[in-house]
């Protein structure tokens, strides 16, 4: 387990002394204005007391400096256990995370490096962070109305993690959005080595279009179309009208 | 990963491809065919799950040995065989039967593990060389120097001298000099793998000269940078145009084929299952399922009508057509010369026509250069009856 510091979010625990003095000496500091506590716990973890021990002591710091902080615990390294178990486990976790953090309400994840449970876990996880979501989803679904597409998703430029999206065409797969996440990022860095990022795609099948662009300074858009008699150039446009109308929206409700 | 059919130890006589008529079905038995031999766990089956199976990387290490020779149709803008040969293979064994193995036209892959002991490698190398040779001199053998991911760049030069030195010296030494060796250092960690088997497959493909003419002549009229001719399911590159490729953009195209397929694959499924199926009946089924690819069927319908373009930051733009079933033409260019996109579409329609004809071409030669070979064959047999 690491610790890390993510845009003065305070995140998590071990390395027992140091870990131990740190809490000591600047348990005030750390724990002031937290938003969100993210708490990994390794789901192989032997000593799920000591785990439990730093965890509750977090959680009364958090209590006392910050008590409208919201948490998420990630059962981690989920892959390590058998798939049939995966869900028996986690339930027995969660429960018991549940009766150990009273009062405090938490969220918790079954996550995995190896797959895509960690961009579901990380975009629920940013999306409850996001102020505006509720107005955000309102924007998108109009938005989609107009331009007649599938699908709108709004992703967090470099993370491609989901904000938010807006489906007026059910689609069968429940995971798309991580998977997504998971391949941009990928090309994402093929386009690193190739010393270049990415501005916009468009993708065009027989029976479908995806069109990836740069929405605003800090997300990209996703608008899937399956009415092929829709131009690329009208739904670029689209795009680029909204452009400007989410450029307001982020500067007005996004604090910096 | 979906389970693949693969034939082991007899011949394949799949009824494969539905554009291709019943009277040539037996041109199926005469397809090129890729040799895939070496010591045992010098990594054959690997190469072959990755390249011809999407297998990722690290799967592969869960691989068990191969014990028989696996072959496998895989079928494509050419279809050809791969064998699959298990690393203790006697060749002096009578069921191993050389005039059988060797006797038709394709290419030797002899794989070498780079981070082995190569000296016992180099001696069986030596051997099937010699003995391949004898039966066949029109195989091209090829070497790949494998598993160098784990090699720093100037060991892997190193390695790469002194195995080409030794194999050559060997060969001069029994008055083989002229067999054409060519050496490959490669990896299934990278796209050196890919890169290999495109340069394999190529030496393959009779018509590569016009194709490449014709790269050239897209390339030269519509200010495209690079032009690949992909096999969009093994994203091997069966041709490309005459200015020199560069690793980087071989790798940034056959990632953008990546990112379409897996982007394809979630949105382009859900509507287009039942219409596939209402179009191609049984034989779509048939050919997904000895298609040799979990994923075969939908992406290369849907690569026929593909087009895709991606911006990027530099000032570059990649740019994807489907051609056929299997092809892919993935281009890069400048943004300002994409600046007149109608009269490049324009040109991608004539290069999709020049392509189509030109394979057109090849399925009407086939069945003739079928039944001379055949001609050939017999008399080859007849030859070593009276010998």
């Amino acid at each position: 387990m690491s610790q890390e510091i993510h845009d003065g979010w305070v995140q998590q625990v071990d390395q027992e002394t140091f870990m131990e003095n740190y809490f000591a000496a600047q348990r005030d500091h750390i724990f002031r204005n937290v938003e969100v506590l993210i708490y990994v716990f390794d789901v192989e973890s032997r000593e799920i007391e000591r785990d439990m021990h730093y965890y509750q002591d977090c959680l009364e710091a958090i209590l006392a400096n910050s008590k409208d902080a919201k948490i998420f615990c990630l059962i981690h390294k989920m892959d390590l256990v058998q798939e049939e178990l995966r869900n028996k486990i986690f339930t027995e976790r969660l429960n018991e995370l549940k009766t150990r953090s009273e009062p405090l309400k938490i969220t918790a994840f079954a996550t995995s490096i190896w797959d895509e449970t960690l961009y579901k876990a990380w975009s629920s996880i940013v999306h409850s962070l996001i102020p505006n979501v509720r107005q955000l989803e309102s924007h998108l679904q109009n938005f989609a109305t107009i331009c007649e597409a599938d699908e709108v998703v709004l992703f967090e430029r470099t993370t491609f993690l989901v904000i938010s999206h807006s489906t007026r065409i059910e689609h069968s797969d429940v995971h798309r959005f991580e998977k997504i996440s998971n391949y941009m990022k990928q090309f994402k860095l093929s386009c690193g080595k190739f010393q270049a990022q990415f501005k916009s795609m468009e993708i065009r099948q027989a029976n479908f279009a995806a069109f990836f662009d740069v929405l605003t300074a800090n997300t990209y858009v996703m608008v899937i179309m399956s009415d092929s008699s829709v131009e690329s150039a009208a739904t670029q446009m689209n795009i680029s009208v909204a452009r400007k109308h989410f450029e307001k929206l982020e500067v007005t409700h996004m604090p910096r | 990963m979906s389970h693949f059919d693969v034939d082991e130890y007899s011949l394949h006589t799949s009824p494969v491809g539905n554009d291709l008529g019943n009277e040539e079905d037996p041109v199926q038995d005469h397809r090129p065919r890729l040799l895939i031999m070496g010591l045992r766990r010098s990594g054959k089956s690997s190469i072959q799950k990755v390249v011809f199976h999407k297998m990722p990387p690290n799967e592969t290490l869960f691989l068990e040995s191969t014990n028989k020779v696996i072959k496998e149709n895989i079928t494509s803008f050419i279809d050809f065989q791969v064998w699959d040969f298990p690393g203790q293979i006697d060749y002096f064994d009578p069921a191993f039967d050389s005039n059988v193995i060797f006797g038709e036209y394709g290419a030797l892959i002899f794989v070498i593990d780079a981070q082995d002991d190569y000296i016992e490698a180099l001696s069986r190398l030596h051997q099937t060389v010699t003995r391949a040779f004898q039966v066949n001199p029109d195989l091209t053998f090829e070497v790949f120097i494998h598993k160098v991911d784990a090699l720093s760049d100037e060991y892997k030069i190193d390695t790469q001298r002194d195995i080409q030195q030794r194999t050559t010296d060997d060969l001069v030494d029994v008055g083989l000099e002229n067999v054409p060796l060519s050496f490959y250092l490669t990896s299934i960690y990278d796209h050196s793998i890919f890169e290999a088997f495109s340069k394999v497959i190529q030496k393959l493909v009779p018509q590569l000269p016009t194709l490449e003419n014709l790269l050239n002549i897209l390339c030269s009229n519509s200010g495209i940078e690079k032009a690949f001719l992909f096999d969009v399911n093994s994203k091997i590159y069966i041709a490309t145009d005459s200015s020199p490729v560069d690793m980087q953009t071989y790798e940034i195209c056959s990632d953008m084929i990546d990112v379409i397929i897996d982007i394809s694959e979630i949105y382009g499924r859900t509507n287009s299952f039942h219409y596939i199926d209402e179009i191609y009946g049984d034989d779509q089924t048939q050919v997904e399922t000895n298609g040799n690819a979990g994923n075969y069927g939908t992406t290369t319908d849907t690569a026929n009508d593909a087009s895709s373009l991606i911006k990027l930051t530099n000032g570059m733009v990649l740019c994807l057509r489907g051609v056929n079933r299997f092809l892919a033409l993935v281009c890069l260019l400048r943004s300002d010369n994409f600046e007149k996109h109608g009269l490049i579409n324009y040109n991608f329609g004539c290069f999709k026509q020049a392509i189509a004809e030109v394979f057109e071409l090849k399925r009407h030669s086939a069945a003739e250069r079928l039944r001379r070979e055949r001609m050939r064959l017999s008399e080859s047999v007849e030859d070593n009856v009276g010998g």
